[in-house]
């Protein structure tokens, strides 16, 4: 198994959050979970990565054969998991390319390959901007400074086509953005999607599934997966939403 | 000392006696304690001429009534200027290590983090170099082309054996030994410094630094540099070195004077980083500096920009007196201050002529149980027409022990002056930090690289290689202070 979810339980400020929540992911599937507003959606993306404000009460997660818990947020990242944030935060006059470059070459060290060099990372980054119909002037600019929410989402699905991570987490990467920014990241999606690599994909429409075909549908409500199945459930909610199922 | 050690020295004493240095070596001894005769033996050993003695002892009947300033937001024991030693021979032959596995490791370590070549490691670290090195024929090579374009550059102690003319106009007339006691004291004891002056139309062709002076190896303890650039002449100067320089005098008290005349531009660099002490707060140097310049002519521009990330102890405030008509003074500045280190940094901008214009950008991060204090003055006289500041003072605080403080200070006699003031205070933002360790770097190279964007504004502003030294030195001053 790829990533195993037990019988998480999770908290945070004395709130229970996820309650008992079981998934598997296997290679090479993409999976998407839907659920209402504070079903818990973004903590599970948020416990997968690794972020320090969750207690965890219950439960194990095995990702690639380790326990999760015993990682840290970078160990879990150069293990290849990523997470597209739903507000990707701005930092003011860091350079995206040394950035994605130290990001990188942390990620070969941990898996004992050699170092990527300036000017092949350079090319590398260029060459991936372009397959996305990422604008080179973007890339001389500070880590999502003044980016618009769809230049985020976008810089985003670059980094993940960098990092070319083994499971990604989008979470809620639809949200903010129009049709046509949608386009451009279901489509980076779809093209970076291999029979060896995983993804999970958080979302409150069913909007974004019409662009992106998962393997798997979950309904998420109040802190459990309450119904699982393939991509009529997702036609489902949009016809009655959540309701019935809360 | 041990006494093997003594017992080396004295017969390394003896055999240099068999030729002939007796009194080379006994000239050599130091005297501790601030005295006329301090002040005499250090004239004589520069072989100075009576008018630079008698200044020199001027000044030191000004300190004599004199009490440090006080104001400074530091708080540290009181120094005994009897207990210190005035005069230190260049760094003598006894205590020199052979090569470099006879430094500290840890030393060595810094300086393969800053990328700095093993011949120059070696000058850094006071390692006895008997071949030549090679920067001493690049000096050479350099002095010559300067030369051809009249530009003076030397010691301070030979310009004042070879261009008394200059140093009698302007030593002292930017920071008058009588101005604080810190400059007395500077103007008594000063041993030794640079000396620049680019005669007029000139535009200097390289960076000048310290390190392509022949006799640099020593910048000495009470350092007195003394720039002027003539009229529209142009001039960028880089002082020491951002390599982490092993000393162990106590007390630092330099004075800085810059001069630019009519559509002249001074740009002055530094990057300061003098032992800070250790993580208990133990050792580390008091550095106290005054540097000052001054915008004599019309149009005429000088710009500071300075990167403070050592000393225990850092008081300094490069000012501009911007008296010429359409004059421009500028201060950048970076102050790391990590563990139980002190800063009280910052500048004074006067305004005398019409159209003046100052800049100060300042960033301020504090880590550790250390604390930053950011002071500033900005001054429009009375003539001061239509004279505009812009000042920007941005502090980071990464973790709950350490201090950010701003003063300010706006004193305006003229109501067409325009001054427009920006100040902020954060703490390193956690969802950034997780932003970058998701992305897979460590806690330390994602603070790393979150302080310099931080700094961008400042660093920028230094020359390129400089640059490049300056972003490694930012990251190695923040070691240790996360996880």
């Amino acid at each position: 198994m790829f990533l195993e979810i037990n019988d998480l339980s999770v908290k945070i400020e004395n709130k229970n959050i996820l309650k008992g929540l079981n998934l598997n992911i296997n290679k090479g599937e993409v999976h998407a979970i839907m659920g209402p507003n504070g079903c818990g959606k973004s903590t599970l993306a948020n416990v997968l990565a690794g972020k320090e404000d969750y207690e965890i009460l219950n439960g194990r997660i095995n990702f690639k054969g380790n326990n999760l818990f015993d990682l840290n947020i970078e160990e879990r990242a150069q293990e290849g998991m990523f997470l597209a944030f739903q507000y990707p935060v701005e930092i003011p006059g860091v350079n995206i390319t040394p950035f994605l470059h130290s990001a990188i070459n942390s990620k070969r060290k941990r898996m004992n390959e050699e170092e990527i060099d300036n000017l092949s990372f350079a090319k590398l980054l260029k060459s991936k901007a372009s397959d996305l119909g990422i604008n080179i002037d973007m890339l001389k600019r500070s880590v999502n400074t003044g980016f618009s929410g769809g230049e985020k989402k976008r810089y985003e699905i670059l980094q993940m086509s960098i990092l070319n991570p083994d499971l990604a987490i989008l979470d809620e990467t639809d949200s903010g953005l129009d049709i046509d920014a949608l386009k451009i990241v279901t489509d980076g999606v779809n093209k970076l999607k291999t029979k060896d690599n995983s993804y999970l994909i958080i979302t409150h429409y069913q909007k974004l599934l019409d662009y992106i075909k998962p393997d798997y549908v979950h309904i998420m409500v109040n802190g459990s997966i309450v119904k699982s199945g393939g991509s009529e459930i997702a036609a489902e909610i949009e016809k009655d939403g959540f309701q019935k199922f809360q | 000392m041990n006494s093997e050690t003594l017992n080396t020295l004295n017969s390394y004493s003896k055999n240099k006696y068999k030729y002939g240095f007796v009194t080379e070596i006994d000239n050599e001894k130091p005297k501790k304690g601030l005295n006329e005769e301090t002040i005499k033996f250090i004239s004589l050993k520069k072989n100075e001429p009576d008018w630079m003695l008698d200044w020199r002892l001027k000044a030191y009947s000004k300190w004599k009534k004199m009490k440090e300033p006080k104001w400074a937001n530091l708080s540290f024991p009181e120094i005994d200027y009897q207990d210190i030693y005035y005069y230190s021979a260049p760094k003598g032959f006894e205590k020199k290590p052979k090569d470099l596995s006879e430094v500290d490791p840890k030393l060595i370590e810094t300086y393969n983090k800053l990328g700095i070549p093993l011949e120059e490691q070696k000058v850094l670290a006071g390692v006895a170099v008997d071949v030549v090195f090679d920067s001493v024929s690049v000096a050479t090579t350099y002095k010559g082309e300067l030369e051809k374009l009249g530009i003076i550059f030397c010691s301070i102690g030979e310009a004042i054996q070879k261009h008394p003319d200059l140093i009698k106009k302007y030593l002292g007339s930017i920071i008058p030994p009588g101005d604080h006691s810190f400059s007395a004291l500077n103007s008594a004891v000063f041993t030794d410094g640079s000396f620049v002056y680019i005669p007029e139309g000139v535009k200097c062709p390289m960076e000048l630094s310290t390190y392509f002076r022949i006799n640099a190896e020593n910048t000495g303890q009470f350092e007195r540099t003394l720039i002027i650039a003539d009229k529209g002449s142009y001039v960028s100067y880089l002082e020491g070195c951002t390599a982490p320089k092993r000393d162990d005098n106590q007390l630092h008290a330099a004075n800085v004077e810059l001069i630019a005349l009519e559509d002249a531009e001074i740009k002055y660099s530094t990057v300061q980083n003098w032992y800070p002490g250790d993580e208990d707060g133990k050792g580390g140097i008091y550095n106290f500096v005054t540097k000052r310049g001054l915008c004599a002519g019309r149009n005429s521009k000088i710009s500071w920009t300075q990167v403070e990330t050592g000393s225990a102890i850092t008081w300094k405030y490069p000012s501009c007196i911007l008296k010429g008509d359409n004059s421009i003074g500028e201060f950048y500045s970076v102050a790391i201050t990590n563990n139980f280190q002190q800063a009280d940094t910052g500048t004074k901008m006067t305004h005398i002529g019409k159209n003046t214009k100052s800049k100060i950008i300042s960033k301020g991060i504090s880590l550790g149980k250390s604390q930053n204090t950011y002071r500033g003055e900005v001054s429009f006289l009375r003539k001061a027409h239509k004279a505009r500041n812009y000042t920007q003072c941005d502090s980071l605080l990464v973790g709950n022990q350490c201090g950010a403080h701003t003063v300010p200070y706006i004193d305006s006699k003229n109501n067409t002056a325009v001054i427009e003031h920006e100040a902020s205070t954060s703490k390193i933002n956690e969802d950034q930090l997780y932003y970058c360790r998701q992305r897979g770097l460590s806690h330390e190279e994602a603070v790393s690289l979150i302080v310099n964007g931080f700094c961008k504004q400042v660093l920028q502003e230094l020359p390129m290689e400089f640059a490049v030294e300056a972003q490694k030195l930012v990251s190695i001053s923040l070691e240790g202070s996360v996880g």
